[in-house]
C-alpha cells in the first residue's frame, strides 16, 4: 500500500494524461464511453486531490518529494506537493467535476475531441501547480494553454476565433517573455530548481543581482499577463466572454494559475530570507492590483452583457488578490488564499449558470434592456400580468437564487464567504499596527468600492433579467446543467459554515509558504555531498 | 562572437516585435515565429559561449567538469523549438480558419476605417 501512496504526488499528472490519450483514439461517435472515460477520470482527479490534502495536513504539515528517475534534486526533475499545491489540486478537481458535468447534455457535442482537451486542461493544471521546477513549470504552461486554445475555440463560430486568434497571440507572446526570464534566471544562478534558487538568491553577488531580478521581472510579466493584471489584462474579458460555459468555467481558473505561480515563486525567491532582493517588486503587485481593481470595477459597471460582466469579475478578483499579495504579509496570504478558494468557485459558477439563463432570452435582449434604460421606456408592459400572484416557475427560482448567491459571493456580502474572505483580507491588514498606512486605507477603499461596483452592476443585470423582461419561455435546463451549479454554490456555503476549520488551513499554508524552510528543506534533502545518489524515500 | 549573436537576437527580435505589431495575421505569426528563433537563441547563449571547444570530450584529455559544454540549456532550447513549434502550427490553422470565417487577414476580422 505505501509503495503505491508514493505515487500519489504523480497521479494527478498521470490519470488526465491516459485518460486524454485513450478517449483521443475512440471514434467520435463512442461519445457515451468517452464521456464515462472522461467522467472516471474527472471523479478519480478530485478523490486523488481529496487524498493529497489530507495527506499535506497530516502531521502538522507534510512537503512530499517526488523525484523522478530518482535524481536528487539538482539534476533531475521533482514534483513537489505541499499544502499549497494540494489546495489548488483540490479546486481543479471541483471544477473539473463541475465543468464535464455541466457539459454532458450539450457542450461535449459542439465539436469533436472536446473529451480529451478537457483532460489535457486538467493535466497542464495539476501539472503546473505540482510542479518544482522553473522549467516544467513552462511546459506544464504549454500543455494547458494549447488545451485551452482548444477549449476556447470548441464550439467554433465568428466570435470564438476572432477572440481565439488574440487569446493565442498574447499567450505565444507570454511565453516567449516565460523563456527569456527563465533563462536569464539559469544563466544567473545556474539552477531551475525553484528551492535551490531560493538559497542561491541571498549570496549572489551584487553586480549579478540586477540581471536575476530583470529576469524574475520577466517572467513575473508572463505571469501578470495569465492574471490579467491592469496594463496586461484587456484580452481577458473579451476572451472569456466568448467561451462556451463549460469551457469558461474550467478555462476561469487559468487566470488564478498566474496568481498561483506569483504567490509561490515570489514568496520563495523573494521572500524573506533574501538577503538585498527581499521583498522584490512588491509595490508593484500592490499598484498593479489596485489598478487591475480600479479597471474591472469599471468594466463591471460598463457592461450589459452577462458573460463580459462575469470576465470583468475574473480581473476584479485578480487585482484584489494581486493587491493583497503586494501587501506581503503573513497573516494576509492566509486571507488571500481564502478567497481565491471562494472566489475560483463562485466565478465557475457564474459562467455555468450565465448559459442556462440566456438560454431563454431571445437575441438581443441586451440591446433592447440598453434602449429600455436611456429611454425610459417599458413600464407599462407588466400592465397585463393578469392579476396578483404570477407564479414564478421553479427554475426561474432556482436560477434567480443562484444568480443572487453568485452576486453575493462575488461583492463580498454577508453572509456567504465572499464576505468572510474579505474580511479575512483587511482585519490583519489594519491590525497590523498602529500606524495604518496610506496604501491599506487605498486597499480598503478598493475593496469595498469593487464589490458596491459589482452589486450595483449584478443587480441591474438581475432586475432586467428575471424581473423586467421575464423570458419568453422558460428555458429548458436539465438536471446535469443545473446540479454542478448548486454543486459549487454549495461548496461555497459549506466553505462559510466551515470557516474555522478552512481559516485554520490557509493559515498554515501562509506561514509555510512565508516561511519555506520545510519546502526548501524537503526539496533538496538526499542532494549528496559525494558518491552516488543514495535511493530511499521516493 | 559574443557581438554577433547580440546583433544576430537583437535584429530578430526588433524584426519580430514589429511584425508582431503589424495588422494582417501573417505577419502576426512570421512575427511570432522570428521572436521564438531570437529566444531560442538567447537560451542557448545562457550557457556561456567559447569558439572552437570539444562539444563533451577533447581527444586525449580526462573529462572533467569544467571542460563540458552547459547541457542544459541545450535541453531547454530543444524543448522550447518543440512546444513553439507546435503553437505555431496551431496558430497557423486559427489564422487560415479566421481568414475563411470573416473573409479578412486582419487581425480584428475587419477592416479599419472602412
Amino acid at each position: 500500500m505505501s509503495g503505491w501512496m508514493d505515487h500519489l504526488t504523480i497521479a494527478p499528472i498521470v490519470v488526465p494524461l491516459l485518460a486524454g490519450a485513450v478517449t483521443m483514439l475512440i471514434d467520435e461517435r463512442q461519445r457515451t464511453l468517452k464521456a464515462a472515460i472522461g467522467m472516471a477520470s474527472a471523479l478519480a482527479l478530485l478523490g486523488l486531490a481529496i487524498l493529497a490534502l489530507t495527506v499535506a495536513d497530516s502531521g502538522g504539515g507534510v512537503v512530499r518529494v517526488y523525484r523522478l528517475g530518482d535524481w536528487p534534486a539538482n539534476f533531475g526533475i521533482v514534483l513537489v506537493l505541499d499544502r499549497f499545491a494540494a489546495l489548488m489540486l483540490v479546486l481543479t478537481g471541483i471544477l473539473g467535476v463541475a465543468a464535464l458535468t455541466f457539459s454532458l447534455p450539450r457542450w461535449q457535442k459542439a465539436g469533436a475531441h472536446f473529451q480529451s482537451l478537457f483532460q489535457f486542461q486538467l493535466m497542464g493544471l495539476n501539472g503546473a501547480f505540482l510542479t518544482g521546477d522553473l522549467f516544467n513549470l513552462f511546459v506544464f504552461f504549454e500543455i494547458m494553454l494549447a488545451a485551452s486554445y482548444g477549449l476556447a475555440l470548441h464550439g467554433s463560430g465568428l466570435a470564438r476565433v476572432r477572440a481565439g486568434l488574440h487569446y493565442i497571440a498574447i499567450n505565444l507572446s507570454a511565453s516567449l517573455l516565460f523563456l527569456i526570464g527563465v533563462s536569464m534566471i539559469y544563466g544567473i544562478s545556474g539552477t531551475l530548481n525553484m528551492a535551490d534558487l531560493a538559497g542561491r538568491v541571498a549570496s549572489l553577488a551584487s553586480e549579478d543581482r540586477g540581471l536575476l531580478e530583470a529576469g524574475a521581472a520577466i517572467l513575473g510579466l508572463a505571469f501578470l499577463i495569465k492574471a490579467g493584471m491592469w496594463p496586461l489584462g484587456f484580452w481577458l474579458p473579451n476572451t472569456y466572454s466568448t467561451l462556451g460555459s463549460a469551457s469558461a468555467a474550467i478555462v476561469s481558473i487559468l487566470s488564478k494559475v498566474g496568481i498561483y505561480a506569483v504567490l509561490r515563486l515570489w514568496l520563495l525567491v523573494f521572500g524573506e530570507g533574501a538577503g538585498a532582493s527581499s521583498g522584490f517588486g512588491g509595490t508593484v503587485l500592490l499598484i498593479g492590483g489596485l489598478l487591475t481593481i480600479g479597471f474591472g470595477s469599471i468594466a463591471v459597471l460598463a457592461t450589459q452583457n452577462m458573460a463580459r460582466l462575469a470576465g470583468a469579475t475574473v480581473l476584479v478578483s485578480s487585482g484584489t488578490l494581486l493587491a493583497a499579495i503586494g501587501a506581503g504579509q503573513m497573516a494576509v496570504t492566509g486571507g488571500v488564499l481564502f478567497y481565491l478558494t471562494s472566489s475560483v468557485m463562485a466565478v465557475a459558477g457564474l459562467f455555468l449558470l450565465i448559459e442556462l439563463v440566456e438560454r431563454g432570452r431571445g437575441v438581443g435582449a441586451d440591446v433592447l434592456a440598453v434602449t429600455r434604460e436611456a429611454f425610459g421606456e417599458g413600464d407599462d408592459e407588466d400592465a397585463d400580468d393578469g392579476g396578483a400572484g404570477v407564479a414564478i416557475p421553479a427554475t426561474m427560482a432556482i436560477l434567480g437564487i443562484g444568480f443572487m448567491s453568485s452576486a453575493l459571493l462575488l461583492a463580498g456580502l454577508p453572509p456567504l464567504s465572499g464576505f468572510l474572505a474579505k474580511f479575512a483580507i483587511l482585519s490583519p491588514l489594519l491590525s497590523a499596527g498602529p500606524e495604518v498606512p496610506v496604501t491599506t486605507w487605498v486597499l480598503l477603499a478598493a475593496l469595498v468600492l469593487s464589490g458596491l461596483a459589482t452589486v450595483v452592476a449584478m443587480t441591474r443585470v438581475g432586475i432586467d433579467v428575471f424581473w423586467a423582461s421575464p423570458a419568453a419561455e422558460v428555458p429548458r435546463v436539465r438536471v446535469a446543467e443545473i446540479a454542478p451549479v448548486l454543486l459549487l454554490l454549495t461548496l461555497n456555503l459549506a466553505l462559510t459554515i466551515q470557516a474555522g476549520p478552512a481559516m485554520r488551513y490557509m493559515e498554515d499554508t501562509a506561514r509555510a509558504l512565508h516561511a519555506p524552510q520545510d519546502y526548501n528543506g524537503a526539496v533538496l534533502s538526499g542532494i549528496p555531498t559525494a558518491g552516488p545518489a543514495a535511493g530511499g524515500a521516493r | 562572437m559574443e557581438l554577433i549573436l547580440s546583433l544576430g537576437i537583437g535584429v530578430l527580435t526588433g524584426s519580430g516585435v514589429w511584425l508582431l505589431l503589424r495588422p494582417r495575421t501573417f505577419q502576426v505569426i512570421v512575427g511570432l515565429s522570428l521572436l521564438s528563433y531570437a529566444v531560442n537563441l538567447f537560451i542557448f547563449s545562457t550557457g556561456g559561449l567559447r569558439t572552437g571547444a570539444a562539444p563533451i570530450l577533447e581527444g586525449g584529455r580526462a573529462g572533467t567538469l569544467a571542460m563540458h559544454a552547459d547541457p542544459v540549456p541545450q535541453a531547454l532550447v530543444l524543448t522550447a523549438i518543440v512546444i513553439g513549434f507546435a503553437t505555431t502550427a496551431l496558430f497557423l490553422v486559427l489564422l487560415l480558419a479566421a481568414r475563411g470565417l470573416t473573409g479578412t487577414d486582419h487581425v480584428d476580422g475587419k477592416e479599419s476605417g472602412r
